[in-house]
């Protein structure tokens, strides 16, 4: 495992990452990494969520300090890590979510930040409008950003970027947001940027872009720099191979809970359209900031556990959260047995009978200053009370226990506030309140995401123990991969659409890996579409 | 259990002047049980006891007449008619909400109800209306007028500060409007019963007053609602994603805030034999009643908070009220004091009450 540095033009890096180590507690993020960009380079920097791309990302752009190792610029040491004006002179970082302020002008994000003390209106608006001209953007100086697109936002940031006169351009996952065609002109645009001297690290999780756009791309695997090379002389699956490291070749396991023939036992007769199907969701659209959707369609059947996945941007959260209520969608439909689902009201759906563990526990999942019985009963607290709405905390603790010690969850008690648990535990508490109203479908978002290795499995299994014991429909949606082993079906979104479904588990990672980057497998997989369809 | 008993004892010698007063037996008694059940810290639970406990002291030090049994039933009443509307703005407060409007509606309720009812020798209209029709009337425009704060701020999503400062300054000019400035005097006996009316030497106004402190909290302690509440305001998207009907809840709050707001008026036009214009805007009460929630611990961020501790904050105020008036400060300086008082109960209660009173950095 060796941290090498670009083989490039010896003297002429403009940038220098060298021998950089980062710890968070116990977790080494990065260990011994290098890199090295030159003028009119552009690098990818690819690997898998936790490889440590952000870690390094925050380093680059001066934010946080490498426990050991160091920065250069232009064989200089980088500035002191908190002086940001002398760090945008070297590196300007684009990142994933929008740095621009929406109440202000163009030109006023432009120059935020920056500039004398006072404000010399003219001479902010000339010099933003000098610069659009110079690389051939078109957009007023004077424009309030929130009238912008995002592709227009990431241009401000762009133009932000060379008003400073930095070097070289940092670009975090730029095409997260855009629809194709605006990727096809980020693209001109990172091309004009290169040509004229500017060094670009570009980061993404679409490996065809990075083949498309970068002459080298370097892999970080769990904090280390795994690989550096020329992208002419990597096929795809080595790019691959060198993202899963270890891991490659090896089946991501067979579905834990197997394939339940039969759902043990259904709770309740259905009607007769809905017999079969559970779930049905019908051309789902949504223009979610979580990720677009246009048109998907599934079918959930009693006892099965089906997995969504994709990168990021895919409309993986966005088709939990429309689905179990939590967010508004613009067309299609959800129907429970047959029965349409309430769009957007979350209680709603919970009454429908569906059950939901959201993405981020910290926002949505629990009350942190409220007890872990009082959290994990909170959605059947209309069954624990009596005729006069009466509720007694003992006979809440009662209701909770079987569920706490079901997933044995650690807590001092019943009483105890849920902001006092670890990450795993709070998480067992989302669960527990999940499992408490005995949901006919459980969406699950990202379930497992800040959890450690035991409690990802408990959690898992408890989920597939559900969907075998009760006969409910489990829709994981996840980009961790790992978590896809319990499922009995996976279905891979790229850019809102369905890409293809994986019917035969165990699902080898390597090809869920290539499906969710939008590549067309050579496996036995059916496809659904092609991701130069999406989108448009 | 020493810090907990320590500053118990105190407060049942303040229980000794009242007999029978219930207000510190709810404050004193019930506190460590309490306080076990709800696994709050304890230190923060007593913060206001000291505060009291050296109140009292100087009361005692100030006028022979304090500590009397007369004199604190005349607390009592005073304070009665402030500490309802502090339940219905602690309730606000509890779901991260805040309604300015309830000094308006604690002023215009008791003027419109006082209006229709009163002749018109007395300013009123000519309607004559029975005052029990009258006490109705005053719940409905209570009712009302949270009805509309509740509809703009939940579910026209229009900010709650706005709005509700907005609906206060409409409230105290229709208080005016429709009696062109007059005050309403002679309000039949059963309208006044309330404010003025007492068992033995208690209030009737205290007996009501504690028992709508009581309900309360055991509302929120063991009603579903009641716990929903906390739900809302300890983490909304939460509480929704467990299903909570989360809007229903909170316009529901502020109904029920503004129609305490206008049993609290009713209870100050008893006291007072009258109607004013001044009462509740002018007066400027709203203030004290956030002085009191915050003080006895209710969160301005909402999820936090308790009756005991909102009891507390309104006896506090009203002792302070008292001793400022027995050592016969003049009225030029008792603004000031008063201000002053408040602002180092609130210093108190967060060095006390620790890093949960504590505004976010």
């Amino acid at each position: 495992m060796t941290s090498s540095g670009v083989p490039g033009p010896a003297g002429t890096a403009l940038v220098e990452v060298v021998g950089v180590e980062k710890r968070f507690g116990t977790t080494r993020a990065l260990r011994g990494v290098g890199l090295s960009l030159a003028a009119g380079q552009c690098l990818g920097l690819v690997g898998r969520n936790g490889a440590g791309k952000s870690t390094l990302v925050s380093i680059l752009s001066g934010l946080s300090e490498p426990d050991a190792g160091q920065v250069r610029f232009g064989g200089q040491p980088a500035p002191r890590v908190g002086d940001i004006g002398s760090w945008r002179e070297w590196i300007a970082t684009v990142f994933q979510h929008s740095m621009i302020v929406p109440a202000l002008s163009v030109a006023e994000n432009v120059f935020l930040g920056a500039g004398p003390a006072l404000v010399n209106w003219r001479t902010m608006r000339s010099r933003t409008s000098g610069i659009m001209r110079e690389w051939g953007f078109d957009i007023a100086p004077e424009t309030p950003c929130r009238d912008l697109s995002v592709e227009q936002l990431q241009i401000v940031e762009i133009v932000r970027a060379l008003a400073r006169g930095a070097r070289c351009v940092l670009l975090d996952e730029p095409t997260a947001a855009l629809e194709r065609q605006a990727v096809v002109r980020l693209f001109d645009r990172v091309r004009q940027l290169t040509a004229a001297g500017v060094a670009v690290l570009y980061i993404s999780h679409h490996l065809e872009e990075v083949f498309e756009i970068c002459q080298d791309v370097a892999v970080l695997r769990d904090g280390e720099m795994v690989l550096t090379a020329p992208t002419a002389s990597l096929s795809r699956d080595d790019l691959v191979a060198a993202m899963v490291g270890g891991a490659h070749g090896q089946a991501a396991a067979g579905g834990a809970g197997g394939q339940p023939d039969q759902p043990a036992a259904e709770r309740q007769a259905d009607e007769a359209a809905g017999r079969d199907e559970l779930l049905s969701v019908d051309r789902l659209t949504s223009d979610s900031a979580r990720g677009r959707l246009s048109g998907v369609s599934l079918q959930v059947h009693p006892g099965e556990v089906v997995g969504v996945t994709g990168l990021l941007s895919a409309g993986v959260a966005s088709l939990g959260r429309a689905i179990a209520g939590a967010e508004d969608y613009s067309g299609g439909e959800v129907r429970l047995r047959g029965r349409r689902v309430v769009p957007g009201r979350r209680e709603a759906a919970q009454r429908a009978g569906i059950g939901y563990i959201p993405e981020d526990r910290r926002s949505e999942g629990f009350v942190a200053q409220l007890g872990v019985a009082e959290n994990a009963t909170m959605t059947i607290t209309r069954q624990l009370s009596d005729r006069f709405g009466l509720l007694r905390p003992a006979r809440r603790a009662a209701a909770a226990a079987p569920l706490t010690s079901r997933l044995s969850l650690v807590s001092a008690g019943p009483g105890q506030p849920v902001e006092e648990l670890s990450g795993g535990n709070q998480q067992k508490v989302t669960v527990a309140r999940t499992l408490a109203h005995r949901p006919s479908l459980i969406v699950a978002i990202t379930p497992t995401r800040g959890v450690d290795v035991a409690s990802k499995e408990l959690l898992l299994s408890s989920l597939a123990d559900v969907a075998a014991s009760t006969g409910a429909g489990v829709l994981l949606c996840t980009d961790e991969l790992s978590d896809l082993t319990v499922c009995d079906r996976v279905i891979v979104l790229v850019r809102g659409e369905i890409f293809t479904e994986f019917n035969q588990p165990p699902f080898d990672r390597d090809e869920l890996i290539v499906a969710t980057e939008g590549l067309t497998g050579s496996t036995s997989s059916a496809a659904y579409g092609t991701a130069g369809e999406a989108g448009e | 259990m020493i810090p907990n008993q320590a500053p118990k004892g105190p407060v049942r010698t303040a229980d000794r002047p009242g007999g029978e007063g219930p207000v510190p037996t709810a404050a004193g008694g019930a506190v460590g049980s309490w306080l076990r059940a709800t696994n709050v810290s304890v230190l923060r639970e007593v913060a206001l006891l000291p505060v009291l406990v050296v109140l009292i002291i100087v009361g005692a030090v100030v006028s022979p007449a304090f500590l009397t049994v007369s004199n604190f039933a005349g607390i009592g009443q005073q304070s009665s008619a402030l500490g309802v509307v502090v339940v219905g703005e602690a309730l606000i407060l509890m779901i991260g909400g805040m309604d300015l409007s309830l000094e308006g509606t604690y002023g215009l309720a008791p003027m419109v109800a006082a209006w229709l009812i009163v002749p018109i020798a007395g300013y009123g209209d000519g309607l004559d209306l029975s005052p029990y029709l009258g006490i109705v009337i005053l719940l409905a425009v209570g009712a009302a007028v949270g009805l509309v704060n509740g509809l703009l701020i939940v579910k026209a999503r229009l900010n709650g500060f706005i709005v509700t400062l907005g609906m206060t300054i409409v409230l105290a000019g229709l208080q005016n409007g429709i009696v062109k400035a007059q005050t309403l005097f002679n309000l039949p006996g059963p309208f006044g019963y309330l404010g003025s009316a007492s068992f033995g030497q208690v209030p009737v106004s205290l007996i009501v007053a504690v028992v709508i402190f009581i309900l309360t909290g055991l509302f929120l302690r063991y009603h579903r609602t009641g716990r929903a509440i906390y739900a809302i305001g300890g983490n909304t998207a939460a509480a929704r994603a467990a299903g909570v009907k989360v809007e229903r809840v909170k316009l529901g709050v502020y109904v029920a805030g503004s129609v305490l707001a206008a049993v609290g008026g009713l209870m100050e036009a008893g006291r007072v034999s009258a109607v004013t214009g001044q009462q509740g805007y002018q007066e400027g009460i709203i203030f004290n009643v956030f002085a009191a929630a915050v003080i006895g611990g209710v969160s301005l961020k909402g999820g936090r908070g308790n009756m005991i501790g909102a009891a507390s904050g309104v006896i506090l105020l009203g002792i302070v009220q008292d001793i400022l008036d027995l050592a016969n400060v003049s009225n030029y300086w008792i603004e000031a004091i008063d201000g002053a008082v408040i602002l180092f109960a609130l210093v108190l209660a967060r060095v006390v009450g620790g890093e949960s009173t504590a505004e976010e950095k």
